[in-house]
């Protein structure tokens, strides 16, 4: 029984930290209708700025500044990269985010080397913040959830109170009339994408002391990324959270219980064959859903868009 | 209106599928492809060129749906490999259980399991275009990637399934051991899967993707469904595909879960894209280019991805047309007879593009040796030079290549685009 | 256009084809071809392994005056993505420039591919027979079922390592509950057999509380793992895990609060050790078929310390590279020539003095290599030969000499 509520703070940090990425990369979507396939590797970049800023300052200043920079570089993208592309239509610009995956990952290995990094949590949030049965939760881990928490009510609050909130919410719908109302739309596609990678790089920082700084850590999360906010529905700041949360859990109880495939086949009505090195499908039998965890939410994504192509919570398809 | 429908029907059937001249670049091809081996002859060379056309035939299947429908798949690299795995199954039902079955229709049962599949996955994804379809393809390739490594039985594990070629009947004399007939092989379905897809580009059927692609709600007002003409697409896409992994089979012996991956779609996707999507020849050029760039800048230069990331980026940026575009753009000056017009100023900028790219490629690796050779190596050898990574003066001559060339390249940029201009219109512009 | 087109590609492929082959043709150095991922997320080791490589060729056999009288040896890197294809085409490659001597180690998967690879065209190319020196991949199927003449392993395989790992942990009779954790393929799997293996049979009075298996590479968050290792009362963790899924679940399992062993192959070297830090202290194990700290002989220090005075990034951390190198280099002096089937024969049961310490025998019935193998720490403590450039690095706790000796095997070699 404790276990279990271990684990659903487990799934609560691993899907708020998917939230701080789904959450820029939702805006970027509704926004620009472009799938940022390069989302991910903002957030690695984040983590090695963190790391680099933490070797001479500390863990802190790295938290500041880390995804101000990353902020920069993604509004750079955007303005010299993205606006370019935007014109050929929007295929090339989902292969030109494709490409800037890749060559950032090839950028970040060029400067860096390939090695993991040492990048640690700052000392003062180096304890255990409470124990429940002898399973200790992390002091930073706490941190994590409660950094999440802050950026979805201040991006909420933006988004649905205040003057600027307001233009991005237009523009998304109508950026013509928006723009003929003398507001200026690529500043404010500029700015959102800056600020989207910003939350990125923040998800970096934060992440890279506890899930590793490696070269392979944004194909890691990559993919995962685009799967929740499909499942959300594109453009759903709601349905970012949700998928992010469902997801989290989703993986966590995964990962937390042997449940072997064959035992669940048997109690449906299956038979176990006698002989299973003569069956075909004697991997299935001996399966356990801990093994299949990290693709459940793929299989979650293609029954979702089979069934409702927009998405949970998405009010329009793409 | 009824008249003219009438007279075009008549005027499309009294001409042939293909006339002479259309049928004059693929008697070059195949010439070329025939005595390619004649100059390359090396097991390396024979392996290179085999992987080549295997990428060509895959690309151009892959540019079916990209390309001519207007779908954008991470996925694709699914039918290639299933289709290959299914060939190596056969293949050890050759050895081991006595089937017979001459090794050179293997690629065709390769086809039949690549169309199999997707018939049952194109059966729903294929009933929206766009981000619905392009996500649903990445879901079900990690999906199969992942069981690829989890069903042991069929797909061996990473370490995947091997089998020997050479254990079939022989076909007239040969037993494909040598990379040679190989080759010879994997050229002619080469030849055949091209022609075929090509022809397919032609049918109506394939004009009609095109129509689908490009607006799929007139299409839809036009009587045509859009979800069977992307289903057709899809599934010759996917017959073709088969058809690769099925070369790949009989080359490499051997399938993994490589050949199922993300990686494999991925690069697919940046093959065709690089040759030019646009064109039928496109992923042809884009298989060559990137085989030769994956194969052999990998010998000389650790970064070799940096540079092929970036030249991916650039194409995207600044081509999106691809490297056939960028050819083809020079059509309409050939054909105004003003091309002469563009030979002078290519000229003037040809040396300091070249020296600009050059320079940019030794700072790069001028950089990551200094950082990352073995202390007391500092000697490194480019282009030949050799010279002392760690000296000021090696810098000072890359950073003014560099700045100079580059600034150079600035400064002839109007003049190219003036002359561009001036070829690229009929009259002379006052 | 077409023909256009066709033309340009044609010349660049003549220069670049042409290139290749010129390069071949070079000083007759007896060459090795190391085929091993030198791009890529796996390029770290792969690059170190190189480094070795050409550091041991230049140290142990060229200094002397090389083999056979004189002709130096040479490695030359081979880049393979760490893709069983690209293995395939650079080994066509390697075979070409006239190498003869192939060494792969990253990836067990690759290693099958090649040996398969390598027996096929060995059969098929009688004139240009090469030999494949494993010097790293340890899936005990390659010295079994898969063991073919052209293949020779110089790294003990999992199942030794795992005999002499658990002949380790059975001395310690406070150990009774041993949790397995593995990545989901070939060697995971392995690697959790030996272990359930070997700990029924030595260890009767311990108790196998968790052994599972996750997909590899895809893990972000380990800590559902390391909440089930704590829920299940382990005192003793063995994993086969390397590279990011090694640190990620070693990290989680000690933030979750387990201060048990965890007995590892690969927790070391690549940025791992200094990662691990102070956390990996006392916890971490790791099992090796050399040491060293402490360092056997001054031999072993002249040699570390010239080693990281050349690559101060890089770590030796694959000891069995240079076992590798002198083997082949008195193979190469005792067939009296450089044909893959002389030194192959001359490489049977061949017996060398490793400079780590011990011999090491190359077992005639399966080519896989018996030398000693040492349970490490990681520790800071007594360390003369540090890893990553931190304080850490690994202390000898447990030797067991000659593992494996009469280890059995289901090899029959067939001999041309």
């Amino acid at each position: 029984m404790e276990l279990i509520f271990v684990n659903i703070l487990d799934g609560l940090v691993t899907g708020l930290l998917l939230f701080m990425l789904c959450s820029g990369l939702t805006l970027i979507f509704s926004m620009m209708g472009v799938l940022n396939f390069a989302h991910a590797s903002f957030y690695m970049l984040g983590a090695y700025f963190g790391y680099e800023i933490s070797t001479f300052v500390g863990f802190w200043p790295g938290l500041i500044f880390a995804p101000i920079l990353v902020g920069i570089a993604g509004a750079l993208v955007e303005r010299y990269g993205l606006r370019r592309v935007h014109q050929y239509g929007h295929v090339p610009e989902l292969i030109f985010t494709f490409g800037l995956a890749l060559l950032i990952e090839e950028i970040i290995q060029f400067f860096w080397g390939k090695n993991i990094m040492a990048y640690d949590e700052p000392d003062i949030l180096n304890f255990v913040a409470f124990s429940i049965a002898g399973n200790a939760f992390p002091a930073y881990k706490v941190f994590m959830i409660f950094v999440a928490m802050g950026i979805f009510l201040v991006l909420l609050y933006i988004l649905t109170r205040t003057r600027v909130g307001l233009i991005i919410q237009a523009a998304l719908s109508y950026p013509n009339t928006v723009q003929n109302l003398g507001h200026n739309v690529p500043l404010v596609f500029m700015g959102v994408f800056g600020v989207g990678t910003a939350l990125a790089g923040v998800a970096g920082v934060i992440a890279g002391p506890v899930l590793g700084t490696f070269p392979g850590m944004a194909v890691v999360l990559g993919s995962i990324v685009f799967v929740t906010i499909v499942i959300g529905g594109l453009g759903s700041l709601w349905g970012a959270l949700i998928a992010s949360l469902l997801i989290g859990w989703l993986q966590t109880f995964a990962a937390s219980y042997n449940i072997v495939i064959g035992d669940v086949l048997v109690s449906i009505g299956f038979t176990r064959p006698e002989n299973l090195d003569d069956s075909a499908l004697r991997d299935l039998w001996t399966l356990t859903v801990s093994q299949i965890g990290p693709i459940l939410p793929f299989l979650l994504m293609v029954l979702v868009l089979a069934i409702r192509p927009q998405g949970l919570f998405g009010k329009r398809e793409s | 209106m009824n008249t003219t429908t009438k007279a075009t029907a008549s005027q499309r059937s009294a001409t042939p599928l293909i006339s002479l001249p259309q049928l004059a670049p693929w008697l070059i091809a195949i010439l070329f492809l025939l005595l390619l081996p004649v100059i390359f002859n090396s097991g390396s060379a024979l392996t290179i060129m085999n992987q080549m056309a295997i990428t060509i035939v895959f690309a151009l299947a892959y540019n079916m749906l990209l390309g001519q429908a207007g779908m954008l798949s991470f996925g694709h690299a699914v039918y290639m490999g299933l289709g290959g795995f299914f060939c190596v199954h056969l293949m050890n039902m050759v050895e081991f259980d006595g089937l017979w079955l001459p090794l050179p229709l293997l690629p065709l049962f390769g086809g039949f399991f690549g169309l199999i599949f997707a018939i049952i996955i194109g059966s729903f994804s294929t009933r929206r275009a766009g981000t619905v379809f392009a996500m649903i393809s990445l879901g079900v390739g990690e999906l199969i990637a992942a069981s690829s490594i989890i069903i042991v039985a069929f797909f061996g594990g990473e370490e995947g399934i091997s089998a020997d070629r050479t254990m079939g009947p022989e076909t007239f004399g040969f037993d494909f051991a040598s990379q040679l007939e190989v080759y010879y092989l994997t050229a002619i379905w080469l030849v055949i899967s091209a022609a075929a897809m090509y022809l397919f580009s032609r049918t109506p059927i394939g004009r009609i993707a095109n129509a689908v692609r490009d607006n799929e709600e007139r299409a839809e007002f036009l009587g045509y469904s859009q979800r069977y003409v992307r289903m057709i697409s899809f599934c010759a896409s996917g017959f073709f595909a088969g058809i690769a992994g099925g070369l790949f089979a009989i080359n490499f012996e051997i399938l993994t879960e490589e050949n199922l991956n993300l990686g494999t779609s991925g690069v697919i996707l940046l093959v065709t894209f690089l040759g030019g999507v646009g064109f039928f020849i496109g992923p042809i050029v884009g298989a060559v280019v990137f085989t030769l760039l994956q194969t052999v800048l990998s010998q000389y230069t650790e970064i070799w991805q940096l540079y092929l990331g970036a030249l991916f980026v650039a194409t995207v940026m600044f081509f999106p047309a691809g490297l056939t575009g960028l050819l083809a753009m020079h059509i309409q000056p050939f054909k105004l007879g003003k091309s002469s017009l563009l030979l002078r100023p290519y000229m003037r900028m040809l040396v300091p593009i070249l020296v600009c790219f050059l320079s940019i490629a030794a700072l790069l690796e001028t950089a990551f040796h200094a950082r990352h050779a073995p202390i007391g190596e500092n000697e490194m050898n480019l282009f030949g030079i050799v010279f002392d990574s760690h000296g000021v003066l090696p810098w000072v001559v890359i950073v003014v290549l560099v700045l100079g060339s580059g600034f150079l390249v600035k400064r002839l940029a109007p003049e190219l685009k003036e002359a561009w201009d001036d070829a690229n219109y009929l009259e002379p512009r006052s | 256009m077409k023909k256009v087109t066709g033309m340009i590609l044609g010349s660049v492929m003549a220069g670049v084809l042409g290139f290749t082959a010129t390069a071949a043709i070079a000083a007759d150095n007896i060459k090795i071809a190391f085929i091993d991922p030198l791009s890529g997320p796996f390029a770290t080791t792969g690059t170190n392994g190189l480094a070795e490589w050409k550091f041991a060729v230049e140290n142990l056999v060229n200094v002397k005056g090389g083999v056979l009288g004189g002709t130096k040896l040479e490695v030359i890197g081979f880049d393979n993505k760490i893709s069983p294809k690209e293995s395939l085409i650079q080994l066509q490659v390697a075979i070409d420039q006239g190498i003869r001597f192939i060494a792969q180690g990253n990836s067990s998967g690759v290693a099958n591919a090649l040996t398969g690879a390598i027996k096929k065209h060995n059969k098929r190319n009688p004139d240009k027979q090469v030999i494949f020196l494993n010097y790293a991949a340890v899936d005990p199927a390659l010295t079994n079922d898969k063991c073919n003449f052209w293949h020779f392993r110089f790294d003990a395989n999992a199942d030794i390592k795992m005999d002499a790992m658990i002949d380790v942990i059975a001395k310690d009779k406070a150990i009774d509950k041993v949790y397995i954790i593995g990545q989901d393929y070939s060697f995971g799997k392995a690697v959790a057999a030996a272990a359930v293996r070997n700990i029924e049979a030595k260890m009767p009075h311990a108790k196998i509380v968790g052994n599972e298996l996750h997909p590899i590479g895809k893990v972000k968050d380990f800590t559902p793992y390391a909440r089930k290792i704590i829920a299940s009362g382990a005192n003793a963790v063995i994993t086969g895990n390397w590279g990011s899924d090694m640190l990620g679940l070693g990290k989680a399992v000690i933030k979750a609060g387990y201060t048990g062993p965890i007995y590892t192959y690969y927790a070391a070297s690549s940025g791992i050790t200094k990662a691990f830090g102070a956390a990996g202290k006392g916890v971490i194990r790791v099992v090796s078929e050399g040491t060293l700290n402490p360092p056997i002989s001054d031999r072993v220090t002249t040699y570390v310390n010239a080693f990281k005075a050349k690559y101060p990034n890089n770590n030796v951390s694959q000891l069995r590279i240079a076992n590798t190198v002198e083997m082949l280099a008195k193979a190469i002096d005792k067939a009296g020539s450089t044909e893959a089937i002389k030194v192959a024969y001359a490489l049977e049961g061949m017996e060398i003095d490793s400079i780590w310490g011990g011999k090491v025998k190359m077992r005639k019935v399966d080519h896989q290599a018996i030398q000693n193998v040492y349970i490490l720490a990681h520790t800071d403590e007594n360390m003369t030969h540090a890893l990553d450039n931190s304080p850490y690095g690994l202390l000898t706790e447990n030797t067991v000499v000659d593992a494996g000796m009469d280890s059995p095997t289901s090899c029959k070699m067939k001999r041309p």
